[in-house]
């Protein structure tokens, strides 16, 4: 019973802490919006306004306040969900932002998912062959992944794969001729069209989906390949690995019987914490492939220096993290039988 | 001594990465009794079980002669090997703490010996592992069976154990330390236990241990191992008898209930015992 | 007898880098990076000398030149010679990592020191900081910092120094924590050394090795950072031959004119690679285990 209780202080403190970081959060991405040389009552008046409507914007904009008051204003704007509205489009940017955001999640849990399989079985067969030579290709095949620009390679793959070869769709989510056809329900193309029954936009969705997120997978799947192995090697040193063996099951029942699954838990904290880190590929990758997601309406909006658009994004990266975070110490304690 | 089922000449194992073998031309043979192996820590006892069961990976076996009952071990492929292991030879490991699987029912690791062995259901596997837990003084094997390691006792986990290794009722069992993880009251218990079921069933036993009291009472024979090397063997009843020094040695070191009280002897070691022809 | 006390005097940690060295040569891969980084260095000090042309002059005359005909990699679209631009290139690469490492270094050195050997409030708040810090992808936040501060190569430094300062600190703050207790720190607070020269005089020059090669192993995320902002526009302008920024540059014409972006890709991957490789090595060098068993 005490044991418990402690479990659940440990978890309110958790909570806890996670509160003080978004805080932390909120505060870091006001003070670089603050730390902008642009003006932004400037912006918003234009060159020519009278000193009166200057000062009066600039009233009205809180700017004549100290710094501190002004970052309680932004906090209740923030909890309330008033994150201002984007320049360039005149609506509510966590509207804009929510439009996106499932292109970007599409992409991203494809490319976890490539990733995730490449990178767990890539490091199950390094840690059995450590230190003979599929351990060393498997080390240099993925760190390879883990160096290589991503918006670069990129390129490259659409010059080889969609314009000299032909195998897959080139940028955007779909072949030009398609948008519009499938009502926007969920936002997920790949679930939108197959709800629509439209298989030709489903496939054509899929081709477009393929490369940029095998692109992004493989090159997320070094962080998990590490990962894997150095769990594996510690797994298969352990008097159990020997106990399954001399049972008389073979490396690999041992392997996926038995040590797979006391590593299992630590993976999916890792694979969670490779989902955030995709989000960073992922800007690079929308914009080589002129995806229409999140990463895309970052940079946008960083080039015309929209600042209320861009620290949104930035907190949102920074929400999701620290949601990752917890996710995976949540599935931690349910999937661990000596947590439960 | 009835029909052999253990042959070992001249058995050389090295580690990988090693450059001196670990174990330097052992021999000795197995009937349908319980041998001994004893020697101070390194001397290479568990080097030379795990070698039975082909569990050394990178390391390099050689041996005049490794023959186990008709089969030559050292030729068997891993894919045969896989059918003695578990089924004909098996191990019990030192600590139930470690050597049993944490996430997964004990039961079930019970089971699996059985199923991997013999073509039956998963309820037959079952009910066997049940029957195998009650024959190593379980009481409640239901409950028990659905337990997880970390949920039972360390002199449990050891019977879970050895009920893990003979259900597949094999012809020779390498207890590898059984019982020096366990607390000193629940030893004797589960000893007695692994005893009673090797006896009746007829199995042949390799108990190693450091403990050269224990092993006088539970084995046949003793063979005593110094630096990779079998420096003697005796009967269990002619322990005292020993004219090795290191032997007499060990002897010495071992403490006695009612013994003189004086200081324990310390062991002597001399280079000569290291040499080939020693 | 002198050439003994001549190799005994040789300070230890000279001694160690030694050992790492040659324990790196001895892998391949460690090898590969150790050479890219060695022709990354030469190629940035005799940029002039390696060159074939002016990495700025343009020539309208000769724009788009594929491979050969005295352009090693081909020309631009502005008609500059490709190879001397990633030449000349190589210096501004060379320059971030410099720039970075020496800003990094220093503050995650000292913030992480101070915290573990003082611990407390203090240590609690640092923490909390670089926890924050940690809860970006590193190129999402110098992306913020970059935005607010104006797309400039210096700003992209400063953005991607700002960012990359927690790790160390945390690294810096453990092993602090793992000397504190050392007898010697105590009895230099007994004969009455202030902390700060404490901190600075015991502590920091013990945290230095592994702070170095931590940053060693973060310079591929810095190369690829950087890469990253100069292609979104945000770092190195033209017309600097930043390597990351030709890539954006050449993107328009890369159907047609392949080399355009291929070169300044491989030369980024080449060194993050290196650098990639090099760690992976330092880190089985100085893993105790391994370094016993080969
Ligand atoms: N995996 C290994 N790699 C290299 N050498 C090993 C390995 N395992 C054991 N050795 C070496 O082989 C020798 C024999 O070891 P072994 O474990 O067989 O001894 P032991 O008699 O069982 O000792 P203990 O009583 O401590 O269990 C020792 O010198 C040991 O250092
Ligand atoms: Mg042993």
């Amino acid at each position: 019973m005490l044991f418990r209780r402690l479990r659940v202080a440990g978890f309110a403190g958790q909570l806890g802490s996670i509160a003080i970081t978004l805080l932390g959060l909120l505060m870091l991405t006001f003070f670089i919006g603050r730390l902008m040389p642009v003006d932004p009552v400037r912006a918003m008046v234009g060159e020519d306004a009278t000193r009166e409507t200057y000062e009066q914007v600039y009233a009205s904009l809180g700017l004549d306040r100290p710094l501190y008051e002004q970052f309680v204003y932004y906090l209740g704007d923030v909890l309330t969900g008033d994150f201002g509205t984007s320049i360039r489009t005149g609506q509510p940017v966590i509207q804009d932002i929510l439009h996106v955001m499932p292109a970007t999640i599409e992409l991203a849990t494809f490319a976890i998912i490539i990733g995730a399989l490449l990178g767990v079985s890539m490091g199950v067969l390094a840690a059995v062959n450590k230190d003979r030579w599929p351990d060393h290709l498997v080390r240099v095949f993925s760190l390879f992944g883990h160096s290589m620009p991503i918006f670069w390679t990129g390129m490259i793959a659409l010059i080889v794969f969609y314009a000299h070869l032909g195998l897959v769709g080139g940028s955007g989510r779909m072949d030009q001729f398609y948008i519009g056809l499938v009502e926007d329900r969920t936002g997920f193309l790949l679930i939108d069209s197959l709800m629509a029954g439209e298989m030709d936009v489903f496939w054509s969705a899929l081709n477009h989906l393929i490369l940029p997120a095998a692109l992004l997978g493989y090159s997320s799947s070094a962080y998990i390949t590490r990962m894997t192995r150095s769990f594996m090697l510690d797994q298969l040193g352990q008097e159990y690995v020997t106990t399954a063996r001399v049972k008389g099951l073979s490396q690999r029942q041992t392997i996926w019987l038995h040590a797979f699954g006391n590593i299992r838990v630590q993976l999916v904290t890792i694979i969670a914490l490779a989902y955030g880190s995709l989000l960073e590929g992922a800007v690079l990758i929308e914009t080589v492939f002129a995806w229409p997601g999140f990463g895309q309406y970052l940079t946008s909006n960083l080039i015309i220096g929209d600042m209320n658009a861009v620290m949104t994004c930035v907190l949102i990266v920074g929400v999701i993290f620290i949601g990752l975070n917890l996710l995976s110490d949540i599935l931690y304690r349910i999937f661990d039988p000596r947590t439960r | 001594m009835e029909k052999t089922i253990l042959d070992v000449q001249n058995l050389r194992i090295r580690y990988g990465g090693s450059t001196t073998e670990a174990v330097r031309g052992v021999s000795f043979t197995l009937g349908r009794e319980r041998l001994g192996i004893v020697g101070e820590s390194g001397s290479g006892k568990s080097t030379v079980g795990r070698a039975l069961l082909r569990l050394l990976p990178g390391a390099t076996i050689t041996a005049d002669m490794l023959r186990f009952d008709e089969v030559d071990l050292l030729s068997l492929s891993e894919k045969e090997m896989l059918k003695v292991r578990g089924r004909r030879m098996s191990m019990i490991l030192q600590d139930p703490k470690f050597s049993l699987n944490p996430i997964r029912r004990v039961g079930d690791q019970v089971a699996e010996t059985y199923l991997r062995h013999f073509k039956c259901s998963r309820r037959e596997a079952h009910e066997k592992a049940v029957a195998m837990l009650e024959a190593v003084k379980i009481r409640d094997a239901e409950r028990v069976f659905k337990q997880y390691p970390h949920e039972i006792s360390g002199g449990m986990g050891q019977r879970v154990m050895i009920a893990m290794m003979l259900l597949a009722d094999p012809d020779l069992v390498i207890a590898d330390e059984p019982t020096s993880a366990l607390d000193v009251t629940v030893r004797l218990q589960v000893l007695t236990i692994l005893d009673s079921l090797v006896r009746d069933r007829g199995i042949g036993l390799i108990m190693i241990s450091h403990d050269l009291n224990l092993v006088r009472n539970f084995c046949d024979r003793v063979l005593i191992m110094y630096a990779g090397k079998v420096v003697e063997t005796l009967k269990a009843v002619e322990l005292d008898q020993a004219r090795h020094p290191y032997t007499q040695g060990l002897l010495a070191a071992q403490p006695r209930i009612g013994g003189t009280r004086q200081p324990l002897a310390v062991l002597d070691r001399r280079p000569e015992w290291l040499e080939e022809n020693a | 007898m002198t050439a003994d006390t001549h190799t005994r005097s040789l300070p230890g940690w000279l001694i160690a880098l030694k050992n790492i060295v040659v324990f790196l040569m001895r892998s391949p891969t460690s090898l590969f990076g150790l050479a890219v980084l060695a022709i990354l260095v030469l190629t940035a000090v005799f940029a002039p000398l390696i060159a074939t042309h002016d990495p700025y002059v343009q020539a309208l005359g000769n724009v788009l030149q594929p491979p050969g005909n005295g352009h090693l990699f081909g020309t631009d679209e502005l008609g500059r010679d490709i190879f001397s631009r990633l030449v000349y290139g190589a210096r501004i690469t060379l320059t971030i990592i410099f720039l970075v490492s020496i800003v990094v270094g220093p503050i995650g050195l000292v913030i992480g020191t101070s915290a573990g050997y003082l611990g407390g409030k203090f240590d609690t708040v640092m923490m909390r900081i670089t926890d924050i810090f940690l809860s970006f992808p590193s190129l999402i936040l110098s992306l913020a910092f970059v935005a607010a501060l104006g797309p400039s190569l210096n700003n992209a430094i400063i953005a991607i120094a700002l960012t990359s300062w927690p790790p160390i600190a945390r690294l810096a703050r453990a092993e602090a924590m793992t000397f504190r207790k050392a007898d010697y720190i105590a009895a230099a607070r007994l004969q009455g050394a202030s902390t700060s020269r404490i901190i600075v005089k015991s502590i920091m020059p013990m945290c230095l090795p592994s702070v170095l090669i931590r940053l060693t192993l973060n310079m591929a995320t810095v190369i690829l950072t950087a890469a990253g902002l100069g292609f979104l526009g945000l770092g190195a302008q033209p017309p600097m031959p930043e390597w990351g920024a030709m890539i954006a540059t050449g993107r328009r014409y890369m159907l047609d004119s392949w080399w355009l972006v291929t070169f300044p890709g491989v030369s980024i991957l080449s060194v993050s690679l290196a650098f990639n490789l090099l760690g992976d090595g330092l880190r089985d060098a100085l893993d105790p285990k391994q370094m016993n068993r080969r």
